[in-house]
């Protein structure tokens, strides 16, 4: 057994790469949070009347609303008086061009291996780049007008778009929706906005880069991407902060909407501070991602590599309001050290003949818990409904935790619904064979991780599997020797 | 080849072989007999490099190298491969891409480039013939639903492809009907050369009437104590081990 401790050490033991700070002026919101927090958010980004009381809104019901205790996971209390709440650039300008980016976020952007560079556009991926409460600079927009396709930051959407932007926020996730919810709702500072007009199918996929910089700050940011009838997006999300000792809160609320024959793609590569070896420090990241076919034939697709995090909480979910819709549900989550994960989704069958998959590959390494929830409901109205989950744990060692709660409420006894789960772990065994091929400790785990996720990761436009596989390799180097 | 000298390994508090001792030239067939706990197993896997078994005292030469600095990878890069009694399951990994990391992390350690993969799966059609294995069995994740001869066929078809000095073949035959065990031994003779030395480990006599062996060894309380032709084989199976644990008694 002592062994198998060591090995474990050797591979879980790597440092996080992403965990250095910026140094631009910023300027912040006060500590705490009162209806003035959310005010000034407000003016600062110059927002209408009406944003102004659709935050205030959200923010008296947050005040009414107690932090939800039932899930997997544990954390001492947060203070929400010690988070500040905004944080940005200090010199101000108008940004025309990649040029006019402050030198300091495009190296960090650099040093991230994302480099706002032109040979990046020339790649065919758009970015709209987030560093704590504010948008740097979208890329591509420029080729995307001519198509009618909006992409944005919701700030800008919400000045420049404002019919869209009220007509959809919150359409999906209301305010009171749930404590985080609320939370962002009043004082979320930026994030992207897509429209993808009638009949057109994205060229390119669009991506936000979220980066958190500030101390002591939470990141709020917001996202809604709504894809008109017979359009196609496929859009791409990822994330990384410095290394803090503290625990920083990530409060997102992301939304989608998709009309008749509408499919949006939406991928996550989530790398968030995870804390050290011992679990101190880390990102709380506390997400509601949900998505509305709210057309028939209509798609939406979930793919998520949650790698970092102190701890993650989320369920990306789907509505399948639309006849015919479908609606999937991909997830690579890996837990190391003292992470805990607690993840999965929701699949609610409102159409006729509506469709879900759910591909959940839990990774647990350390003495991590890594738990998959998930909710399907067939609905009375979900004529032949369809789901099919498949919800699968590795376990590296053995002082680490794999939990599944599947939850099913069926009302419609037309509706079918299939749940395989498999347990398996990489032991001694294993790892001795693929010693006895000439394989390394690493080796062998980064192959058997890769198959074990083949499923998910072939999901990802291209250029994110790689950095997907790197990424799941990093954070499980060390874990075995 | 492979020379064994006062070897003595323990599992915990349990000493398993004790002050064993062999000497394996190029291209000689050994096999090994006895009955169950005598140390066979551990024999196998001690070679092959498994951690829990603990080298109390004695030395492995391998091809003029100290087997025992060495880790279990570096040893079946060297040139040790074992083919197991239980092959595992890798679940998601196929045997194709399993059998393409191993080729080339070998390739690494002599100081050669990755197979390009014209040349690979040209290697892994020819070697694939050798054990009667159609191409749909690499794609398939690593003997995840195989029958028990199809996973020694696997180990069969591995070691093939590995082309390794010495092969360590722990209990082969053990679960295998006799179409499989044919195909096994096949396999095998096929891959006999003056480069290459086998140690094979059984209970039975009848593989050794597939693949002929050069010496027979009895195994017994943790060492040999008897070696012979491979008429050995023969007297064994008819008479059992009684006349053997007699013959040695007083020894130990």
């Amino acid at each position: 057994m002592a062994e198998n401790d060591k090995i474990i050490d050797e591979v879980v033991g790597n440092d996080y790469k992403y965990g250095f700070t910026t140094n631009i002026e910023q300027e912040f919101a006060a500590v705490g949070l009162s209806e003035d927090t959310v005010r000034f958010i407000s003016a600062k980004k110059n927002e209408p009347e009406w944003m102004l009381e659709w935050r205030l809104k959200a923010y008296k019901a947050w005040l009414k609303m107690e932090q939800p205790k039932w899930q997997n996971v544990h954390f001492p209390n947060i203070d929400f008086q010690s988070i500040i709440y905004y944080a940005a650039q200090k010199k101000k300008k108008v940004i025309n061009s990649l040029d006019d980016v402050d030198p300091e976020i495009r190296s960090t952007y650099d040093k991230l291996g994302i480099p706002i560079q032109e040979q990046k556009l020339l790649a065919g991926v758009a970015v709209d780049y987030v560093m704590d409460s504010e948008s740097v600079i979208t890329t591509f927009r420029e080729s995307l007008k001519e198509k009618g396709i909006i992409f944005c930051s919701i700030s800008e959407a919400i000045r420049e778009h404002p019919e869209l932007v009220k007509q959809y926020l919150g359409s999906v996730v209301p305010q009171r929706d749930n404590y985080y919810a609320a939370l962002n709702s009043a004082v979320f500072s930026d994030g992207s906005f897509v429209f993808i007009p009638k009949g057109v199918r994205c060229p390119m996929e669009l991506s936000t880069y979220f980066r958190i910089n500030a101390e002591n700050t939470g990141q709020f940011e917001r996202t809604l991407i709504i894809a008109e009838e017979g359009s196609y997006v496929s859009y791409l999300e990822g994330c990384t902060a410095p290394m803090r000792d503290e625990n920083q809160l990530h409060a997102a609320v992301v939304e989608l909407i998709t009309m008749d024959n509408a499919e949006i793609k939406y991928s996550t590569v989530q790398n968030w501070y995870p804390g050290d070896k011992e679990g101190k420090g880390g990102i709380y990241n506390f997400v509601t991602k949900r998505g509305m076919c709210k057309g028939k034939n209509s798609k939406i697709s979930w793919t998520q590599v949650e790698t970092g995090s102190a701890i993650t909480w989320k369920y990306p979910s789907c509505i399948l309001k639309g006849d015919n819709s479908i609606g999937e549900f991909y997830s690579v989550a890996v837990t190391n050290n003292y992470q805990q994960a607690d993840t999965g989704t929701k699949m609610i069958h409102i159409g006729k003949n509506t469709r879900s998959r759910i591909v959940s590959k839990g990774i647990s390494a350390g003495k991590s818990q890594n738990s998959y929830r998930g909710q399907v409901q067939v609905h009375k109205t979900a004529d032949n409904a369809y789901n099919f989950s498949q919800c699968d744990s590795l376990l590296i060692g053995d002082k680490c935790g794999a939990h599944t709660f599947p939850y099913l409420e069926i009302k419609n006894m037309t509706g079918k619904v299939e749940h395989e789960a498999t347990t398996s772990k990489i032991g001694e065994d294993l790892l001795f064979y693929c010693n006895q091929r000439g394989l390394t400790n690493e080796e062998a785990v980064s192959m058997i991780i890769n198959g074990y996720c083949k499923e998910v990761f072939k999901q990802l436009p291209m250029e994110f599997m790689v950095e997907a596989q790197k990424l799941l390799s990093i954070s499980l180097e060390g874990s075995v020797g | 080849m492979l020379s064994i000298k006062n070897l003595t390994v323990a599992i915990g508090e349990k000493k398993i072989l004790s002050d064993f001792n062999l000497e394996i030239k190029d291209g000689e067939i050994h096999a090994i007999m006895g009955p169950n706990g005598t140390g066979k197993s551990t024999l196998a896997s001690t070679l092959a490099g498994k951690e829990e078994y603990e080298v109390l005292s004695g030395e492995v030469i391998f091809n003029g190298k100290n087997l025992l600095e060495m880790g279990a990878d570096e040893r079946a890069r060297e040139g040790v491969f074992l083919a197991f009694q239980y092959p595992v399951e890798i679940p998601g990994v196929s045997t194709t891409n399993f059998m393409k990391a191993a080729v080339n992390a070998k390739r690494k350690h002599h100081g050669l480039d990755p197979m390009d993969a014209k040349d690979f799966l040209k290697l892994m059609k020819e070697k694939l013939a050798l054990v009667e294995m159609n191409k749909e069995f690499t794609s398939r994740s690593i003997n995840e639903g195989f029958s028990g001869g199809e996973k020694k066929r696997n180990e069969i078809f591995q070691m093939a492809m590995l082309e390794p000095a010495l092969c360590l073949l722990d209990e082969t035959d053990s679960g295998l009907d006799i179409d499989a065990l044919r195909i096994v031994a096949n396999g095998v003779n096929q891959l006999k050369s003056k480069n290459r030395s086998f140690l094979i480990i059984t209970h039975y006599q009848r593989l050794l009437n597939y693949i002929v062996p050069d010496f027979v060894h009895v195994m017994y309380g943790g060492r040999i104590v008897k070696s012979g032709g491979k008429e050995l084989a023969l007297k064994l199976e008819e008479q059992g081990y009684d006349w053997i644990k007699e013959e040695v008694g007083e020894l130990i």
